[in-house]
């Protein structure tokens, strides 16, 4: 009788890891999640405070931007153009740029902000990434150079290629 | 017969093993006792083969590939697995590295390396490929041998803990429809993935055949997203949001875009197709002289299995099956082998991979036809091999 009650206790325990939540991992403080840093969206989601135009972006670039990326976005010793190539995609050699190719002007926010500059990446505060940000569209052509980039401003920028992009149509050859 | 001739073949290549064993003929009766035992055992010093890395002006973002033409079965060594970093490649300590699993879930979570791999764990062998690979081939001129051609591809054991599980732990939210994955390198890598693929097949992974991932392949985390393109499998996975929007990270809209001749570009081309290359003979390699032969190769698709492969020797003409080696494992290498009598003749030699979705890999021609030249990523069209009547393995588009 004792053995027959084990081996019941025994297989409840069995389904109890089948069918139950394991119970791993605590509870990430809101401190844990801040130091993930921002992660951006393309209605603006995760933007923070902070604001800033091509004015004040044009000194941002010119110390920590321009020595891989030109002195006016046209590429450089490491880093690809970023201003340029309007008119190139349908080309033998299509430049594709922040303005001629990327969608989304958060994306760019979003990078600069994660990744860049390439060898000390993260250490811009939230006004100097959106001054170089407006900075480089307007390079583009895309805002003038006083308009403000902030948390509302930045997702309404127009991208000249906003409607470039199609969604996968593959298996496009080699179907039966 | 045959195998002598084979075992001639090996020598008079000049391949690394058969340096190796007229070298080691002194030692095939060893007068005294060899070296040790040890901790961690390196390769014979007579095997040579090393990935090709290709030169950049920032090394901390290249490319590195495996080298196929050494490869034997299917099965890539962690040290010669191809790579593809965006910001070097971080030394993480796995006692303070934390996946952090948040957004729209009821319940966010981090987790420490010791609580995941306290998890069911499951190990799968799966193939991994860069979504750029072979992006030389889309060229006039392509690449000249089968390392620098389709090198950035390799298949491992990997083991880990299945993301479905964890996010069942976490309970997402209705309305959620994506997950963004984040890396901890330098540019804390972000691909968005469709919620439905999470909940399929995706592992968090921190073992490569049968140890821990390698520093190169996300140590100690990482997603494997099995038949999606490399840059999708995030490596030192810190952080997963789910949310109800793609997150249109870089290196999904300026980057792992395919721009298509009329200027649009497809987006979120995550699926791998159906590929394979003879890695014997191929290019940069030489045959001895007239005789019979092994043809070999590999052959993968992100879709399954592998049902089919051919081979032709006279440029497309004739086509024949290979023998396809067991196990054929769903997005894996599959080793292919064919017996080739070479009469001295010149010979123009390609395979030809159908996977068990009824997809026949396209020929170069008709990829370039209909996605033009710029679309950089998702080559996976046949690789043709010239013969000439010396011996010697060239690309054709040279």
């Amino acid at each position: 009788m004792l053995r027959c009650s084990a081996i019941l206790l025994a297989a409840a325990t069995f389904a109890a890891a089948q069918s139950h939540k394991y119970s791993v991992g605590g509870t990430p403080s809101p401190e844990e999640i801040r130091n993930l840093g921002p992660s951006i969206g393309p209605n603006g989601d995760g933007l923070p405070a902070g604001s800033g135009s091509a004015v004040a972006g044009r000194g941002v670039y010119a110390a920590k931007c321009a020595s891989c990326h030109g002195d006016k976005g046209q590429g450089g010793t490491g880093g690809p153009a970023l201003a340029g190539g309007k008119g190139t995609l349908t080309t033998p050699k299509p430049l594709k740029t922040v303005g001629s190719y990327w969608p989304y002007a958060t994306t760019l926010w979003d990078y600069t902000n994660r990744a860049m500059p390439f060898y000390q990446p993260r250490q811009l505060t939230p006004d100097e990434v959106y001054a170089v940000v407006g900075y480089v569209l307007f390079i583009n052509g895309i805002v003038g150079e006083n308009q403000i980039m902030d948390a509302r401003s930045l997702p309404k920028v127009r991208m000249p290629n906003r409607d470039g992009f199609v969604a996968d149509s593959r298996p496009d050859v080699g179907k039966q | 017969m045959k195998n002598k001739l084979l075992s001639s073949r090996r020598r008079m290549l000049g391949l690394g093993a058969a340096v190796g064993s007229s070298l080691f003929a002194a030692d095939d009766e060893p007068e005294r006792p060899g070296t040790p035992l040890g901790p961690y055992t390196e390769r014979s010093p007579f095997e040579k083969a090393v990935r090709w890395t290709r030169q950049s002006k920032t090394p901390e973002t290249g490319n590195s590939f495996t080298p196929l033409q050494d490869s034997v079965g299917i099965l890539t060594p962690s040290a010669l697995h191809y790579e593809r970093h965006h910001a070097g490649i971080p030394a993480i300590d796995p006692a303070k590295h934390r996946l952090v699993i948040h957004g729209m879930v009821e319940r966010p979570l981090v987790l420490t390396m010791d609580e995941i791999k306290r998890l069911p764990t499951v190990s799968r062998i799966h193939v991994l490929e860069c979504g750029g690979n072979s992006a030389g081939e889309w060229g006039a001129k392509t690449a000249p041998d089968v390392q620098r051609s389709f090198g950035a591809a390799s298949c491992s054991e990997w083991t880990g803990v299945p993301l479905s599980l964890l996010l069942a732990e976490v309970g997402v939210k209705p309305a959620a429809s994506w997950v963004i994955a984040e890396g901890a390198d330098a540019c804390r890598m972000l691909r968005s993935i469709p919620l439905a693929k999470a909940l399929d097949n995706i592992l968090l992974a921190f073992g490569q055949n049968g140890e821990a991932l390698r520093p190169a392949q996300g140590y100690p985390l990482r997603l494997i997203i099995p038949g999606w393109e490399g840059n999708t499998n995030v490596k030192w996975l810190r952080s997963l949001r789910v949310t109800n929007q793609p997150y249109m990270a870089r290196d999904e809209t300026s980057k792992y875009t395919d721009l298509m001749p009329d200027g649009k570009a497809r987006i979120f081309t995550y699926q791998m197709e159906a590929k394979s290359v003879i890695t014997f003979p191929s290019g940069g390699q030489k045959l001895p002289g007239p005789a019979l032969y092994e043809l070999t190769g590999l052959a993968w698709s992100g879709r399954g299995k592998i049902e089919r492969v051919e081979i032709t020797i006279d440029g497309g003409r004739t086509w024949v099956d290979a023998h396809l080696q067991e196990p054929r494992l769903p997005i894996a290498f599959t080793r292919f082998r064919l017996p080739w009598q070479w009469e001295g003749k010149a010979a123009r030699i390609c395979s030809r991979a159908t996977d068990e979705s009824g997809y026949v890999q396209p020929s170069r021609d008709a990829l370039i036809q209909a996605r033009g030249t710029n679309s950089i990523f998702h080559f996976n069209g046949t690789k043709l091999w010239d013969v000439h009547a010396d011996g010697t393995v060239t690309n054709v588009e040279v």
